[in-house]
Parts: structure tokens; C-alpha cells; sequence
């Protein structure tokens, strides 16, 4: 310890004599540190808001599709026969026990009036447990509830942006909307989502109960009566999910009485598949980003192992001294790494500094979410240090095998 | 009195390219504990090789060498450094001071590489450049004191790790005269009152008179050893016309 705190003595102020040399060596790790601080940060950043996109459609979500069939070898495309119904909704909420809640939807493009302003955006039929499903808030009113959706009740729930686009700053609520000649009356605002992962725009939608929407505005399929068009689900918890997409296959094999062998005439997708691929790619650029700022740290370690040649050459008379007064091999060896480390930790701390305002400019200017992890910047740390150790250790071999005599009389 | 040093049959042979070359070919005597021994010999005649090998820095080829009752020959690296820590003093022509540090930690560095803790160097140090007559100057830099001030410092160097035998290779090679005797009579006291063996390595006649005994090498051989009577350096001191006291050079 004492030996230690000496060695870091001497290798400060050999750093200081040495001033601008010093610094300069420095700055090949400053800027390594400091990229990787920096790049880590910009691809953590993209992966957190892909992650955070995936939340905004829904925690743990699975989406119960019609599928296709075929009728004499023609292959029919999805939702072309009508195989799904509010009683499959209704039986999986019931018989699945991975199965939170599940809620049957209905869709279709709807041109929406109000005064003088209309807008064209999709008409979703739902029931309130879509709110739960779709993790949706309320920015203001109410959303519709059950007894509405028994009822039939002629009310809606809007996006934000239809919100905007027909009210501008005004409350939408307890107005009076028109949607294919129905009125409507607004019961809430839905708070925004804003963009899906594919670039939707998750607010441009008004939500009804589902009996409203088939019976007054879609219109009612005569064949089925109880046809949806897809089946929104939640799994009790992220680890449930393939849980869940096992019991509900089985459960609407056996509704639909598909036998062994036949296709399903359903198609079940969780959202996380979907996206897991971005949020790979995302992960893959941020490695190599990182890869790339480690270049340049390996670059700033060649440089602390140059400049320790030379001031270990420098010194050799000084080296040589110390030798003849009895330092031992690993005396020297361990002060011209200690001094290799201090150079190259001084210089990983001030990246460090430098790497954490690059990447609050870069969120600030460039708009891009960073998040700079205790990890990276403490794996930043070591790694700097570990630059100083393999980078110090050749020169400071160097000086611990000089033959004192040699090194005594170098001039 | 015992021999603090014993060398025989001392062998070194260096090898340039094919060419063997044999600079010591077989030297030995003894030096007595206490005694100031001039070691004198013309350039090539395999002086500096005897030092290096009386001072632990290289190793014979072969022959034995007894220092202090250690049989130092077959020591390695590690071992003879640790035998120069604990053993020998050096004192160098050039002075060899680390250049912005000052004289107290200069005077410091051997017992950086001995289990002392920082208050006893420091303590050490200090008692050391007292007995040089450097007091007052303990916090300058080597750019700060003149060339004898330097030489008073690597002695107190040389003294801190209390060893048997202090090694100077040319010692006053690079003082005037005046300064060349302040400095033999500091080994004339040290060896006087302290009973540190002093070995001078020199060619100058006006070192070797303040020697008590004289070993003249010569083509790797042991050409004479005898003992003179020395002279008192500090009387010769007196002696000289009287000369402003060395001042601090500049600061």
C-alpha cells in the first residue's frame, strides 16, 4: 500500500513534468471513452424506445386473427369467411387461465362529422376491456361501459388527433358527433399514444361499443351475426404469453372442431415477434457502434504504450539508479505500469465527463433518446484501465529487464 | 579485524560478437572492515568491471566473492538487489540525482525499496544529509545546489541504508579541486567515525593519498595491493587559501 501510493506519487509527477505530452497521450482515450460512452448511449437509446413502442400497443398482447380457408382448393385470404365470434372472445376470457382479459374488435374506415369539420379515421368496436388491453388512459371523460355496450348505446371514445381535428382546443365531451348518419355522443379523450413502431399514428381512431359499431355502422353480417373481425387478448404477465397462445389454439381447435392434421382457420400473432427484430437490429447497432469507439480506444492505448517507450528510454539513467540501490525487477515493472494506468484512468475519467455531455448534446440537438447506464460507464472505466495494463506492460518489461550497468551509463 | 570483502580467483569474461574477451583473469584479495582502499588502474584495465562485481551489479564468470559473509556469486538478479539495498552504497561520478526531486527525497530513494515507513525515510534522510553538512538545503532541487552540494547529496544517498561498503566510482571526477578534497574528507569522516568501508575507484593521484590502502589493477590482474598512509583531507582543507563558503547556486 505504501509502496503503492508512492509509485502513484511518482507517476503523477511524472505526469505533470511532462504536461502537454501527457495530455495529448490522454486524448487518444478521452475520445475512445467518450465514444463508446456516447455511441452505447445513442443505441441503448433506440432499443429503450423501440421497447417503449411495444409497450405503447399493448403489455403482453396477442391478437387472435380469422384465418384463411380454402373452399375447393381456392385459398380464401384472412377474414374472408367469417370463422371468429364474440362467443370465442367471450370463451377464451373464460376457459384460459394464462388469459387476463380478452376483448373481440371490429374495424373499418368511417368518415366522422361534426359541424362544420369532418375526418376520415378508422372506427374500432370494442369493449372496455380494450382500455386494459391497450394500457389506453382517459385525458378527459369517461370511457363507455358495459351496460353501454349491452345496450347498444350510441357513444364514442376519440383519438386525440380526431379530437383535434374536430374540436380544435375545445372539450370534445358530451358533444354530439356524426358517424355514417349516426349521432354519437363523446363520453372521452383518449390520452395519446403517439406513433406505433410501423409509423401509425395510434391516436387517429374513434373507439365504440362493439354492438353499436356492428349493428349502426358497419352494418350486421347476416350469415354470423357474432362475427369479429380479430380477438384482442392479454396474457396474465410477459412469461404467460406462449402459455396463453398454447390454450387458446387448443381451446378454439376444439370450438371450431378442427380435427388432427387440418389447418387452423385462425392465426394467433404476439406483438413482441413482431417487433423483436427491430429491437435486435437496434441491439445490433448499438454493439457495433461500440465496436467501432473501440477502435479508437485501442488506438489511444497504442498511443500510452509510445509514449511509455519513450519516457522509460528517457529514464533509463534514472532507472538504471534505482536498480543500484536495490529496486527489485517488479519495483519497476509495477511503477511504469502504475504510471501506464494513472495516464490512461486520468484520461478514461475525463471521457467519461466528455462522453456523458456528448451524448446530452446529441439528445439535445440531434433529438435522438440517449441513456448512458451506470454499466457502461463503469465498463468504460475498467476498460480503460485494462487499456493501461496491456498497453503499460511492454514498455514497463522493458524497464524492469534493463541491466543496471548498461542503463547507469547511458547518456 | 575480519574482511568485509573476499575476492579470489575473480573471473569475467564478456563475449563481443564470436570473440571472447577476458577483462578480469583471476583477481583476489581481501578488504579489511573499515579500511579506505583506493582501487586504481589505467582506462581498459578492468576497474569499473571490478566495481560493478564488488557493488552486486554483475556477476562474476567465476571465483568467489564473500561480502559481509554472503557469498554473492550465485545470487540472481532479485537477490543481489537485495543484497545492494541492504549492503552497498553507491557514489557516482555523475551524481546520478533524480532531476526535480528534492535533495531530501533523492537521499530517500534506497529506502523506497526497504520495508520503512514514510516518517522513518524521512527521518533517516534528514540525519543522513546532517551528516554531509547539507542542513537547510533538504527541500532544494539538484538544479538548485552546485556540483559539490550534488556529490554531498548522492553520498547521504549512499549513507541512508546504513551499508557495509560505500562504492565511488570517480568520485571527484567531475569537481575542482577545492571540492574534490571537501569531499574525500566527508569520506575520511564517515569511514573514520562510522567505520563504513570506503572503496574509491580513481585514477587520480591526488585521491589516492587520502587512502590507507592502495589496489592497483592492470590488464585484468591484480598488479599491486599495499597500504599508504594517508592523509588528513580536512587538515589539507585548512590548509588552502581561504575561499568564500560555497553558496547556493541559483534558485
Amino acid at each position: 500500500m505504501n509502496k503503492l501510493l508512492a509509485s502513484i506519487r511518482i507517476a503523477l509527477r511524472a505526469i505533470r513534468v511532462n504536461g502537454t505530452r501527457s495530455a495529448l497521450t490522454m486524448l487518444g482515450i478521452i475520445i475512445g471513452v467518450a465514444a463508446v460512452i456516447a455511441m452505447v448511449g445513442v443505441g441503448s437509446g433506440a432499443t429503450a424506445r423501440i421497447q417503449e413502442q411495444i409497450q405503447s400497443i399493448g403489455s403482453n398482447l396477442i391478437i387472435v386473427l380469422p384465418g384463411s380457408t380454402s373452399s375447393n382448393g381456392v385459398r380464401l385470404g384472412s377474414g374472408a369467411v367469417v370463422t371468429l365470434t364474440e362467443d370465442d372472445a367471450k370463451a377464451i376470457a373464460e376457459n384460459c387461465p394464462s388469459v387476463a382479459v380478452a376483448t373481440p374488435t371490429v374495424r373499418g374506415g368511417v368518415q366522422v362529422v361534426f359541424g362544420n369539420n369532418n375526418w376520415a379515421t378508422i372506427a374500432q368496436g370494442v369493449t372496455p376491456d380494450y382500455m386494459t388491453i391497450r394500457d389506453y388512459s382517459m385525458m378527459s371523460g369517461q370511457f363507455f361501459t358495459t351496460q353501454d355496450v349491452d345496450a347498444a348505446a350510441k357513444t364514442a371514445v376519440l383519438g386525440e388527433t380526431v379530437a383535434t381535428n374536430l374540436f380544435a382546443n375545445s372539450d370534445p365531451t358530451g358533444q354530439v358527433i356524426i358517424v355514417k348518419n349516426v349521432p354519437f355522443t363523446v363520453a372521452g379523450v383518449l390520452t395519446p399514444k403517439g406513433q406505433s413502431p410501423s409509423g401509425q399514428d395510434q391516436d387517429d381512431v374513434i373507439l365504440l361499443p362493439i354492438s353499436t359499431a356492428k349493428q349502426k355502422v358497419f352494418g350486421v353480417n347476416k350469415a354470423n351475426a357474432k362475427s369479429v373481425g380479430t380477438v384482442m387478448v392479454q396474457a396474465v404477465g410477459p412469461h404467460a404469453i406462449d402459455q396463453a397462445q398454447q390454450e387458446m389454439e387448443a381451446l378454439l381447435r376444439e370450438r371450431h372442431r378442427i380435427l388432427p392434421g387440418q389447418d387452423d382457420d385462425f392465426t394467433i400473432r404476439n406483438l413482441t415477434e413482431v417487433f423483436s427484430a427491430q429491437e435486435t437490429s437496434a441491439r445490433v447497432m448499438s454493439i457495433l457502434l461500440g465496436a467501432i469507439a473501440s477502435v479508437s480506444l485501442i488506438v489511444g492505448g497504442i498511443g500510452i504504450m509510445n509514449i511509455m517507450l519513450v519516457s522509460v528510454t528517457e529514464r533509463t539513467r534514472e532507472i538504471g539508479l534505482r536498480l543500484a540501490v536495490g529496486a527489485k525487477m517488479r519495483d519497476i515493472l509495477s511503477q511504469f505500469l502504475v504510471e501506464a494506468i494513472t495516464l490512461s484512468l486520468l484520461g478514461g475519467m475525463v471521457g467519461i465527463v466528455v462522453g456523458l455531455a456528448a451524448s446530452l448534446l446529441i439528445s439535445h440537438f440531434a433529438k435522438w433518446s440517449t441513456q448512458v447506464s451506470p454499466l457502461s460507464i463503469l465498463m468504460a472505466f475498467l476498460f480503460s484501465a485494462l487499456v493501461g495494463v496491456f498497453f503499460g506492460y511492454y514498455p514497463a518489461r522493458k524497464a524492469a529487464f534493463m541491466d543496471p550497468i548498461e542503463a547507469l551509463r547511458y547518456e | 579485524m575480519p574482511a568485509v570483502i573476499e575476492v579470489k580467483d575473480l573471473v569475467k569474461d564478456y563475449r563481443l560478437g564470436e570473440v571472447p574477451v577476458h577483462v578480469l583473469k583471476g583477481i583476489s584479495f581481501e578488504i579489511e572492515r573499515g579500511s579506505f582502499v583506493a582501487i586504481m588502474g589505467p582506462s581498459g584495465s578492468g576497474k569499473s568491471t571490478l566495481m560493478n562485481i564488488l557493488g552486486c551489479l554483475d556477476r562474476p564468470t567465476s571465483g568467489t566473492y564473500i561480502l559481509d559473509g554472503v557469498s554473492v556469486g550465485e545470487l540472481n538478479r532479485d537477490e543481489l538487489a537485495e543484497i545492494r539495498s541492504e549492503k552497498v552504497g553507491f557514489v557516482f561520478q555523475q551524481f546520478n540525482l533524480l532531476a526535480r526531486t528534492s535533495a531530501v527525497e533523492n537521499v530517500e530513494l534506497p529506502l523506497m525499496y526497504t520495508n520503512a515507513p514514510a516518517h522513518e525515510r524521512r527521518e533517516r534522510a534528514l540525519r543522513a544529509l546532517k551528516a554531509v553538512g547539507l542542513e537547510g538545503l533538504e527541500e532544494h532541487q539538484p538544479s538548485q545546489l552546485s556540483g559539490g552540494q550534488q556529490q554531498r547529496v548522492a553520498i547521504a544517498r549512499s549513507l541512508v541504508n546504513n551499508p557495509k561498503i560505500i562504492l565511488a566510482d570517480e568520485p571527484t571526477g567531475a569537481l575542482d579541486s577545492r571540492t574534490s578534497i571537501e569531499i574525500m574528507a566527508i569520506f575520511q569522516r564517515l569511514n573514520r567515525e562510522s567505520g563504513i568501508t570506503v572503496i574509491v575507484v580513481t585514477h587520480d593521484p591526488d585521491v589516492l593519498v587520502y587512502a590507507d590502502r592502495k589496489v592497483q589493477i592492470k590488464d585484468g590482474r591484480l598488479q599491486l595491493t599495499e597500504a599508504i598512509t594517508r592523509r588528513d583531507a580536512q587538515k589539507d582543507l585548512e590548509r588552502l587559501p581561504a575561499e568564500e563558503p560555497e553558496r547556493v547556486a541559483s534558485t
